[in-house]
């Protein structure tokens, strides 16, 4: 009897661990991996992220490749590039307000066009929606290896509360605890 | 709640959120819901339709209790109960 007892409560204490591992598998968590840098792609991220910072869910952004543009500050400049990163760096947009459409963008005027209309309608501006994406603790992390890559500097990139540079291993850490992943 | 009943709840604060798109509604709300006590009543303005669908879920997942929501002239009054 007494074995049994003993038997039970230690089944019990084995699911015990059980559950709470897999409550910690799923958290309220959201994680995007952001490979895009067009002004429609970061704008649907930060809207999705804000909606569930807004329903106190832990967000985490993983901003890689293109979407790095996006994190440039046009203010910040770095010395002692070499030629294919400099060219990068003329190449791609300056900034979040330089990113192009990914459909019409019609030499600049499409994206124009939208921020235009966004104002008009009471959509934030993406500085409105970095600005309370930082206030709500929605969590940046610069992908290094395409920072490298791209020849981009830790400098240049804007001021936000808690930047965080990383590797790829993170971005998966992050999704595998999350209960919502998303890639735009 | 019928129309009627919403008209005579008791708001302990009423949010305009009139002038914003998704997700501005939403974002205003979660700062009100801070200001008041547990069991009061919180109206949200919007003219964004979709704000009449999006605070019934935002409230099921913060266990809020959303009272139901009806046209004005050319906005919407929603109303929920904090938890």
């Amino acid at each position: 009897m007494e074995k049994n007892i003993e038997q039970l409560k230690a089944e019990i204490e084995n699911l015990k661990a059980k559950v709470t591992s897999i409550e910690n598998s799923r958290k309220d968590q959201l994680s995007i991996a952001i490979v895009s840098g067009d002004l429609d792609k970061i704008l649907a991220t930060m809207i999705i992220s804000l909606a569930a910072a807004a329903s106190d869910m832990k967000v985490k952004l993983f901003f890689s490749f293109w979407a790095l543009a996006a994190l440039r500050d046009p203010r910040k400049k770095v010395k002692g590039k070499n030629f294919i990163s400099k060219m990068f760096g003329l190449m791609l947009p300056k900034s979040k307000d330089h990113l192009k459409l990914s459909k019409m963008n019609m030499m600049g005027m499409g994206p124009m066009m939208i921020k235009n209309l966004m104002k008009k309608k009471g959509v934030y501006s993406l500085d409105e929606m970095f600005k309370m994406a930082g206030e709500l603790g929605i969590e940046i992390t610069v992908c290094e290896m395409s920072m490298d890559l791209m020849g981009f500097k830790k400098e240049e990139f804007i001021d936000y509360p808690n930047l965080r540079f990383a590797g790829a291993a993170t971005f998966i850490a992050d999704a595998a605890e999350s209960s919502v992943q998303l890639f735009i | 709640m019928t129309v009627e009943e919403l008209k005579q709840l008791q708001v302990a604060k009423s949010v305009d959120a009139r002038s914003m798109a998704c997700p501005g509604p939403l974002l205003e709300a979660k700062k009100a819901i801070g200001s008041i006590k547990p069991g009061d009543v919180m109206e949200v303005l919007s003219s964004d339709v979709g704000t009449t669908n999006d605070i019934p879920k935002w409230c099921a997942k913060q266990g809020h209790e959303f009272l139901g929501f009806y046209e004005d002239s050319g906005f919407y009054r929603i109303y929920l109960r904090k938890k």
